[in-house]
């Protein structure tokens, strides 16, 4: 479904990701972990267009799309959803307008009628009951005054409302307490489809105890620095990140993916 | 020195020039060289539907500058209140006119004014003096929408008189001109309260002031203002906002508070908001900001699938939509909100 070749990704003038090659067959769920600074978010943005994200070389096939060539809302359109680290809040926009316009807008591009608004209200008190998210919260100002967690959930609200084919969620775990991070995760799992692909993206291995990922990435360095099964997170958690991005040494990274294809023991 | 002066007198001395400090950013003087021809009557057969038709339960119509039924002052009076669309229509062509209008809300009473202006021509100069007296306790809530001509020059002028105890709430929402000037001039009544609001959505070379000049004279006036404008193009916003509060007018209390957004490289806004305080036991404060969309949340609501276009407008009316809520009258507030979404997206 989405395939990355070589790809490289500059910010300000400084190149973050350095010749990243991933792919991402639908239906499946991947892990990207790394350490800070690795290029994580950085990977995230550019795939969903984020303008000051220069790609500068490689590419990035969607359904067999340039994805590249397309505008963040064409994307989105298409069916790419970022979940955001920090989510957004937009001052004065209620949530419930902004959620039909998006939708709407998505439609349109996609050549579908827009939805009525009474179809449209009828759809989003089910997805939110099923989040746990009052009614009430969505006709308030997009995530003005929302806590951390509850901004989370907004976006796997927003994510199981346009149900998109491609699932990006960065750092979605970070800010949320173990309550949140169950709800979330519970979104996430029932998003799983057989024509849906997710690259999850963290920090941490705790949030894959509850997502369980069919491939692990490591990124490190703006490159995929090893790859392997489920397990390869807990030895990361156990080993940390320090083999794969040795400070001032873009070499290191071959050695590791080595050690990180051996198997581990329990 | 005025606009209505010069048009009364036929002196093009009389217009206001840069020279005049409340004037130095709409320079009547430097603009019109020569003072065009009077305008004729007009054809009232040709009128369209007023913008507030529905709600007003009684419309004066000028056309230009002949009120087209009834003379003297409005007087409204103690008992039911009144909702009344007052129009100034200008269906006129490279010609000048004057309207001028008083209105007496008596003490107790109570009066919804929802005033447009028009613009059916072209190039045309247009000058409206009202002048408005609140009886104790008297009760009025003034909503202006101005859409003139882009060539026009309009300049509309409202002095206010409020008695004790009386209540003034005013919004004013317009989209510029050539020149175009809303200016409120208001005394206080003891213990009265003014809202004067504003709202400038300014686009292509348009340019729109709003000024107003609050003067509180008596003990515990209140004055609450908050404008906000939207400038794109080459168009210039001007905010000049005075509250004077004298000596012994103790107990004032008054808020100002003005904030732009600039959306084009050329575009400006000039803003003098004037805070003079000659008397010990007051609360006066002031904010003035001015600046661009967060470009990040145009890129989250594009990630939602929102074009660049309908990302900007949206978040323009959420930012002066804090205004339009703040008119009271229902109907009122759902014309000004649809007015200003879609001029917001006409001038994509």
């Amino acid at each position: 479904m989405l395939s990355i070749h070589d790809l490289h990704v500059r910010v300000a003038e400084a190149e973050i990701i350095k010749g990243l090659t991933l792919d991402l067959p639908a239906g499946e769920v991947h892990a990207v972990m790394g350490p800070n600074g690795a290029g994580k978010s950085t990977l995230a943005y550019a795939l969903a267009g984020r303008p000051g994200y220069e790609v500068t070389a490689g590419s990035a096939t969607y359904d067999g799309e340039d994805l590249l060539a397309m505008t963040p809302d064409q994307r989105s359109a298409k069916g790419v959803f970022l979940s955001f680290q920090y989510p957004l809040e937009l001052p004065g926009v209620p949530g419930l307008t902004f959620l039909r316009t998006a939708l709407n807008a998505q439609r349109k591009a996609r050549g579908e009628d827009e939805i009525a608004a009474p179809a449209f209200l009828k759809l989003a008190r089910e997805k939110a009951a099923a989040l746990k998210i009052e009614f009430d919260m969505l006709r308030r100002p997009l995530n003005v005054g929302f806590s951390g967690g509850e901004k989370k959930r907004m976006e796997i609200f927003q994510m199981s409302l346009f149900s998109p084919r491609l699932l990006i969620l960065d750092e979605t775990d970070s800010g949320l307490d173990i309550d949140a991070l169950r709800v979330v995760a519970d979104g996430v799992n029932a998003a799983r489809a057989p024509d849906r692909a997710m690259l999850v993206i963290t920090h941490y291995q705790r949030l894959l105890d509850y997502i369980r990922p069919d491939r692990v990435h490591v990124l490190a360095a703006g490159r995929i620095a090893a790859s392997g099964g489920p397990e390869l997170a807990h030895a990361l958690e156990r080993e940390g990140y320090d083999k794969y991005a040795p400070l001032g040494q873009g070499s290191g990274g071959q050695a590791a993916h080595l050690s990180a294809e051996a198997p581990h023991g329990a | 020195m005025s606009l209505a002066s010069a048009l009364k007198t036929g002196d093009i001395a009389e217009l206001p020039s840069r020279r005049d400090e409340d004037w130095r950013w709409t320079d009547l003087r430097g603009l019109i060289r020569t003072l065009p021809a009077a305008s004729p009557p007009g054809d009232a057969a040709a009128l369209e539907r007023g913008l507030f038709d529905d709600q007003a339960t009684e419309t004066i119509v000028f056309l230009n500058g002949r009120r087209l039924s009834g003379v003297g002052p409005v007087v409204v009076a103690a008992g039911v209140p009144r909702t009344i669309a007052l129009r100034f229509v200008n269906q006129a062509h490279a010609t000048a006119h004057h309207s001028a209008l008083s209105i007496a809300v008596e003490a107790g009473a109570a009066l919804t004014l929802l005033e447009s202006h028009e613009a059916a021509g072209a190039a045309y100069v247009a000058d409206v003096e009202l002048n408005i007296r609140l009886g104790e306790g008297a009760r009025l809530e003034r909503i202006v929408l101005v859409d003139e001509a882009d060539d026009a020059i309009a300049v509309a002028t409202a002095e206010v008189e409020l008695g004790s105890h009386a209540d003034f709430a005013q919004t004013a929402l317009t989209r510029g001109a050539k020149r175009q000037r809303c200016e409120t001039r208001l005394r206080h009544g003891a213990g009265a309260a003014a809202r004067l609001d504003g709202v400038y959505l300014l686009d292509g070379e348009r340019r729109g002031d709003l000024t107003s000049e609050v003067i509180h004279n008596h003990l515990g006036g209140a004055t609450q203002q908050l404008t906000k404008g939207c400038v794109r193009g080459q168009a210039r916003g001007v905010f000049q906002g005075r509250i004077i509060v004298a000596r012994g007018a103790d107990g004032t209390d008054a808020r100002m508070g003005h904030h732009a957004l600039i959306l084009s490289e050329r575009a400006e806004v000039d803003a003098k908001p004037e805070l003079e305080i000659y008397a010990d036991d007051v609360s006066c404060s002031h904010g003035n900001t001015v600046g661009a969309l967060d470009e990040e949340a145009l890129f989250y609501m594009a990630q939602r699938g929102l074009p660049d276009a309908e990302a900007r407008a949206l978040l323009t009316e959420a930012f002066v939509g804090e205004v339009v809520d703040r008119i009271e009258h229902e109907g009122a507030r759902d014309v000004a909100r649809a007015w200003v979404a879609e001029r917001l997206r006409a001038a994509q």
